[in-house]
């Protein structure tokens, strides 16, 4: 081999590959996947006439096929893909047939998220998807390697996590001592508590779930001929007791109703306490000494996520409708450079906290922010009554016009639909009137800013309620925004704008005096030149 | 006594061949409906003809006041400290970016744009929802904002998140 110019960088950080034991896990997971869908096939294959023994070699024929197919690209893919540190770069690329290059500034490195699923974890492998502080739409942001050794991920982590990648070798001895000692030193932020698990089917995940797993039962019934006649019946009886109209008839309906609901909420309150324990087994919150916080948790698939303090700009602390009721609440980061709006996935992975009791949310939050206080504990400053009558209008003009539809409809109509009609009208109105109303009220108490400190701290929402902290360094711009209706009652809703999170945080139907001292007091020059106050006798 | 506190209009106009421009934007949607409407009226219905008279009037005066009103309430203003503009009246919103954290600054001109010698400068902060625009300046003008605001932001170290 003849030298080649680039020779000389490579001796700086020599390549390696993703782990090669990658070829032997995915031929595996294809061959189980092609097993499984030969059962089918060769039924169908006897059934077209051919012995039994002619089957299986057919079969076999195509399984093995599709196995070498597979284990020879994967082994393809095995050797060309290759990355290396550097010290100013990560560097990853892809050689076969194309080139594709990946260079992430070091200094640009914000997450290493080491995830490894069952399957990987069997043979000791895991996954690391490294992230940069860009917020782009596609994947482009960062780098998969998938699978490395579970021990290489962890090294990897911790080389790609530190701060000083070019410091002196006795240095970087020193510091990983003294960070080792710390490390040793420091308990855990939070850790798991296994009565959290209660708030996990307070989720509104868990109807849908209970109607799965009914769902897959249904399935699993009618797979049986004879016994998903009982189905039939069943819906015929139902079928039945709507004509008869008979007072018995209609009892026993409601009843099959009622087991059938409460079925749904325990299967669903199952489902959800399973699925917490799969994602919060061995939860914990750590404070790295190279400046960084870390979550551990998950039973199957274990997932470690690393998040540096650099890029904390603050917390929310999320009270999801029902939670909220059991007065808990989970807490989210809110770090620059985190990719968001792509599912739930992304959703746990900025969650520090899962629901857990006020006061623990708050104790963890302190601790997160380094505060004497929880920001996001502090009592609040309520808005001005204007903002209960805008909610109050909103709430309740969609109730009044389905109940005025209905009215129109009773006057419009004759005999029984009249009937129906101004009867769910009047439900409308006895019912609906006052649902809304307290929504409305909610949504108002809700309502609240301050200070605290380093932070603007607001809080919002109807149902869901959210406290954001935020801290008063990381807001770079204001957004302020006057509708003509909360012109004429002299509101505003001031956004201050973020490189973290959502990328604004609202301050909403704040008065419009207040709204803006809070902008003007929490980052200071920033807003100041462009209030004017006049003295009003 | 109490005190009130408002944020204060930004100091500048847009460029008053904003004017012309927001127009013909209109015109270019009026005409060819009220054309289209008409030819429909003389082939077809005659009833149509009033439809299209109706289109044009309401077009036409639209066309002639909204832009004169956008003028008054549209204002920008560039400080040494940050970006401030005003824009909506039933919407009425106000956006602050200061320098120190401003990533990119971007000039742009649509073919309409160009015909009036007209530009709109955009700067983006870190941030997804920190984007101020200013949409009608002259083209001149903005270039040369442009320049002096990428030169004020190339000078502030950090990455500016």
């Amino acid at each position: 081999m003849t030298a080649r110019p680039d020779q000389g960088v490579r001796a700086v950080g020599t390549f390696e590959r993703l782990d090669r034991r990658m070829v032997v896990m995915r031929t595996l997971v294809t061959s189980g996947i092609v097993l499984i869908a030969a059962v089918p096939a060769g039924m169908g294959i006897h059934a077209e006439g051919r012995s039994i023994p002619g089957t299986l070699g057919i079969l076999a024929g195509g399984v093995a096929a599709i196995m070498i197919v597979t284990m020879l690209g994967e082994y393809l893919r095995w050797r060309a893909t290759r990355f290396r540190t550097t010290p100013e770069r990560f560097e990853w690329r892809f050689q076969l047939v194309v080139t594709r290059r990946r260079s992430l500034a070091r200094e640009r490195i914000r997450t290493v998220d080491i995830t490894a699923s069952p399957l990987h974890r069997i043979f000791g492998l895991a996954t690391v998807v490294i992230g940069t502080g860009q917020q782009a739409a596609s994947g482009e942001a960062g780098v998969k390697l998938d699978p490395v050794a579970r021990t290489r991920a962890e090294a990897l982590r911790v080389e790609l996590l530190r701060r000083t990648p070019a410091a002196e070798p006795e240095d970087e001895a020193r510091t990983r001592q003294q960070a080792q000692q710390l490390e040793q030193q420091q308990a855990p932020l939070a850790t798991l508590d296994w009565r959290w698990a209660a708030y996990a089917p307070l989720s509104f995940l868990t109807p849908a779930l209970g109607a799965a797993v009914i769902g897959f039962l249904a399935n699993v019934v009618s797979l049986f001929g004879p016994v998903g006649g009982l189905v039939d019946d069943a819906r015929d009886g139902a079928r039945q007791a709507i004509a008869d109209v008979a007072v018995g008839a209609t009892m026993a309906v409601v009843l099959a109703l009622v087991t059938l609901v409460l079925f749904v909420a325990a299967a669903g309150a199952v489902g959800a306490a399973l699925l917490f324990v799969e994602m919060w087994w061995g939860y914990r919150l750590d404070r790295e000494a190279d400046g960084t916080l870390r979550v551990r948790r998950g039973l199957l698939t274990t997932r470690s996520i690393s998040l540096e303090e650099r890029r904390l700009r603050g917390v929310e602390f999320v009270e999801a409708p029902g939670v909220r009721l059991a007065r808990a609440g989970r807490v989210d980061a809110v770090a620059t450079g985190m990719q968001h709006g792509g599912g739930s996935e992304r959703t746990d992975h900025k969650t520090l906290l899962p629901a857990a009791p006020r006061r623990t949310a708050h104790r963890v939050t302190s601790a997160v922010l380094d505060e004497p206080n929880a920001p996001t504990g502090v009592p609040l400053a309520a808005h001005p009554r204007a903002a209960l009558v805008r909610r109050l209008r909103w709430s309740l003009a969609p109730v009044l016009v389905v109940a005025a539809g209905f009215g129109v409809a009773a006057s419009l109509t004759e005999g029984w639909r009249a009937d129906l009609a101004g009867t769910a009208m009047w439900l409308c109105l006895l019912g609906g009137v006052p649902i809304a109303a307290l929504v409305a009220w909610d949504a108002y108490r809700n309502l609240g800013h301050a200070l605290a400190g380093r932070y603007l701290v607001s809080r919002g929402g109807a149902a869901r309620r959210s406290t954001v902290a935020l801290q008063r360094s990381g807001v770079i711009g204001w957004t302020v925004r006057q509708s003509i209706f909360q012109r004429r009652v002299g509101l505003v809703t001031v956004t201050a704008t973020t490189a973290a999170g959502s990328g604004g945080y609202q301050v909403r139907d704040v008065g419009e005096a207040d709204g803006l001292r809070l902008a003007e007091e929490a980052v200071p020059d920033l807003l100041g030149p462009f209030v004017e106050r006049t003295a009003q006798s | 006594m109490t005190e009130s506190v408002r944020l204060r209009p930004p100091t500048n106009r847009l460029n008053p061949r904003c004017l012309a421009w927001w127009r013909v934007r209109f015109a270019l949607v009026v005409l060819p409906l009220t054309l289209v409407v008409a030819v429909l009226g003389v082939l077809l219905v005659p009833a149509l003809l009033i439809l299209a008279a109706a289109i044009g009037v309401v077009g036409s005066a639209v066309s002639v006041l909204l832009p004169a009103w956008w003028y008054r309430v549209h204002r920008w203003e560039v400080t040494d400290r940050a970006v401030y503009t005003r824009t909506g009246y039933f919407w009425q919103e106000w956006r602050v970016a200061p320098m120190s954290r401003i990533q990119t600054v971007d000039t742009a001109r649509g073919p309409l744009q160009q015909l009036f010698r007209l530009a709109t400068v955009t700067v983006t902060t870190a941030s997804a929802k920190g984007a101020v625009e200013i949409a009608g300046l002259d083209a001149q003008l903005a270039s040369s904002l442009a320049e002096e605001l990428t030169e004020t932001t190339q000078a502030t170290p950090g990455d500016a998140t």
